[in-house]
């Protein structure tokens, strides 16, 4: 029964995405329009823009997701569906879990899909472009994980979403440093297994122990 | 149960001595709720048996919601524990399947259809019979508008796709947030001879209204005080 | 009956713990920093390399180390307030989170002006100013997500929660900045690069470092008399205390 539950949880997210697809689309196009900005600001040197290239894509990814972030639990806890979900017996950090894997798919994996765009643009080498691709892919879910819990603490506060990026914008340091230092590493030739398993580590232990920290986080909403 | 004066009374229908009931379905044991760093009651216990309809009475603010939501466990009481049959709601292995609860929120996405969100709905609460989801919204007077948004029905309407779930899932316990808010006179007399023939059937109801519920038989008022300590 | 009194004694018992123990703090605090102070800036001898710049690590060094410990204290007073449920716990959550702040600025502000005469700007990422850095901005985020709530049993524990999601992360982003640090500069620039301190200089730094501890102390209890007194203000006792003044 919890596998079928889960399952309509996931399609749920999935129809209710599409149906507002306006709204999941305004975080991509942020994300395009940052980057294209810094040309403009820094000057169109190849080098620079190289140099900057991987910093400017992983901020603009991070700016971009917490724009999106909110939907994960806004809309379910002004209408009242969380009550309902909490009163239905399935334990919320698996209903959590799901959520965030449906709000990941729906509204970050659009932004690595335009990325390769996003590298030409900031002129990054090819061997720079899959050591991106790979942070990003491990690095975003961790995001999405942590966000959840910033997002459960401030779904019952009005206009909570600058408090929203002063909270989490903190905890994504280590993100962003593993994951440029990566590109960089391979923009020298260099391995970089190292930064990878580390983003790997700090994804397990957020998968492990974020569910469980957002599903307290959204009880202590609703008291 | 310790009198607490100007607090909350009880009518002369509502029975005191709580402990002592082998059918009580729920009971609730010395609640104290704080809202604010303020006490919005205190020590205040219940029983509901089976065939019970409580009727919870009060103005605006004096803890009507808070009440409902810790006898379902959405909010933790500052003190006391809320059981049911006999064990805490918490602990309760088939609390969840047992109890339908409909607040001031209607739990309707409003992007989605009346028939997707109660098909969710069903599906979150392991209710498996969805043949006849189109059958109850129509009986509801909703034949038509079963697959437009929500956002487009009128409150009233909404406010019966919500009800709609009593017909849905099969529970003891009904606990219901000022149901019969924007519903036209033929609705609240449709739910009050549901809530009625629930009562009858072995089930047990208790809800917040400002209108007066006046045709059932065995129904127990409980009026709570307006009090900020 | 002592058991709906239970929570009214308690913050009345701790509102009374703290009036008793906050002269102690502040009486040391006094002490211990005008000592430290006297001796470290005016006695204790110039670094033979920074001069008399290097004085300012009496404030700079206590202040900095405290910033993290009182991040952990606040920590575990969310940890209290969490597991066994105690509203006291999340009070002093929230009365810990502006005094962490103000070390950590101290921390930052002093470590800035020292950088100026030594490095010759107000700002370099060095790893522990940047881990500073950060620290603020956690303290930050605890205090306004504590003033976003209205109801503040609420707002008490979503702080707590967040301040230990911040407990866990603060060593991952403390290493990482570390780490960071050393990849972009090479050998960093360490304050007290000395494998040793002259005792003479020693002293007056353990002397200072007690002395903001207490400090620290103190106004983590006065601000958590106040927090007590504003969100209790409709109790009898509160009232009671008022009028006896």
């Amino acid at each position: 029964m919890v596998v079928s539950t889960l399952n309509a949880v996931f399609k749920r997210e999935l129809v209710l995405a599409f149906r507002q697809k306006s709204e999941l689309l305004q975080p991509v196009m942020f994300f395009i329009l940052v980057i294209s900005l810094f040309p403009l600001g820094v000057g169109p040197g190849p080098e620079t823009l190289q140099k900057i290239g991987p910093g400017v894509i992983w901020v603009a990814a991070l700016l971009s997701a917490l724009f999106g972030l909110e939907r994960i639990f806004r809309d379910d806890f002004a209408d009242g569906t969380l009550e309902q979900q909490m009163l239905s017996g399935i334990p919320l950090s698996l209903v959590v879990l799901l959520k965030v894997a449906a709000h990941w798919l729906v509204s970050i994996l659009p932004l690595i899909v335009v990325s390769p765009l996003l590298s030409l643009f900031l002129n990054l080498t090819s061997a720079m472009y899959t050591a991106l691709l790979a942070t990003l892919l491990l690095g975003t879910p961790l995001l999405s994980l942590l966000g959840a819990i910033g997002v459960a603490l401030t779904v019952g506060v009005r206009k909570g979403s600058v408090l929203l990026s002063l909270m989490l914008l903190p905890f994504f340091v280590p993100l962003l440093i593993f994951a440029t230092a990566a590109v960089e590493a391979a923009a020298l030739q260099l391995p970089y297994n190292g930064q990878l398993a580390l983003l790997g580590a700090l994804f397990l232990l957020a998968l492990a122990l974020s569910p469980v920290a957002t599903a307290y986080a959204l009880k202590v909403s609703q008291n | 149960m310790r009198s607490c004066p100007g607090l909350c009374y009880y009518s002369a229908q509502f029975f005191p001595n709580y402990q002592v009931h082998k059918l009580a379905l729920l009971d609730a044991n010395n609640l104290t709720c704080c809202k604010s760093d303020r006490v919005l009651f205190q020590q205040l216990s219940l029983s509901l048996d089976v065939g019970d309809i409580l009727h919870l009475q009060g103005p605006n603010g004096a803890g009507k919601t808070s009440l409902l939501r810790i006898l379902v466990g959405l909010s933790q009481p500052q003190s006391g524990c809320v059981n049911y049959q006999h064990t805490s709601i918490e602990q309760s292995n088939d609390f969840a399947q047992q109890l339908i609860y409909i607040g001031h929120k209607p739990a309707l996405n409003p992007a989605l259809t009346a028939i997707e969100n109660l098909t969710y709905w069903a599906q979150m609460h392991g209710v498996s019979l969805l043949s006849d989801i189109w059958q109850i919204l129509s009986d509801l007077g909703l034949a038509g508008l079963e697959d437009i948004p929500v956002s487009q029905l009128s409150a009233g309407q909404q406010r019966r796709v919500a009800l709609a779930r009593l017909w849905i899932k099969p529970a003891k316990l009904w606990v219901l947030d000022e149901p019969f808010t924007a519903l036209d006179v033929n609705a609240i007399d449709m739910v009050q001879q549901k809530m009625q023939r629930h009562a009858q059937q072995g089930g047990a109801v208790i809800l917040t209204s400002h209108q007066p519920v006046d045709m059932m038989h065995n129904i127990k008022v409980l009026i709570m005080e307006y009090q900020w300590l | 009956m002592w058991k709906w009194l239970h929570p009214y004694a308690k913050t009345e018992r701790l509102y009374q713990l703290s009036s008793t123990l906050l002269p102690w703090f502040s009486i040391a605090a006094l002490l211990l920093l005008i000592s430290g102070c006297v001796w470290g800036l005016m006695f204790a001898p110039a670094d033979y390399q920074q001069g008399d710049a290097a004085r300012i690590m009496y404030i700079h060094v206590p202040s900095a180390i405290l910033s993290m410990s009182t991040y952990a204290a606040m920590a575990i007073a969310a940890l209290i307030g969490i597991v066994w449920q105690i509203r006291t716990a999340d009070m002093a959550v929230a009365a810990i989170a502006p005094t962490g702040a103000m070390v950590t600025f101290v921390a930052l502000f002093t470590g800035a002006a020292w950088g100026k005469p030594m490095w010759g700007t107000w700002w370099v990422w060095d790893a522990r100013l940047t881990s500073e850095l950060i620290l603020l901005f956690m303290y930050l985020g605890v205090i306004a997500l504590y003033n976003a709530f209205e109801d503040k049993q609420q707002a008490g524990r979503a702080a707590g929660i967040l301040a230990l999601v911040g407990v866990i992360n603060l060593p991952i982003i403390h290493y990482s900045v570390e780490w960071w640090n050393t990849l972009h500069q090479g050998a960093s620039i360490t304050k007290l690069s000395k494998p040793s301190i002259d005792p003479a200089m020693l002293w007056p730094l353990l002397i200072n470092l007690l002395g903001f501890a207490c400090l620290i102390a103190s106004l983590s209890l006065a601000a958590l008399k106040n927090e007590i007194i504003r969100r209790e203000k409709h109790r009898p006792w509160v009232q009671q205390l008022v009028s006896d003044i």
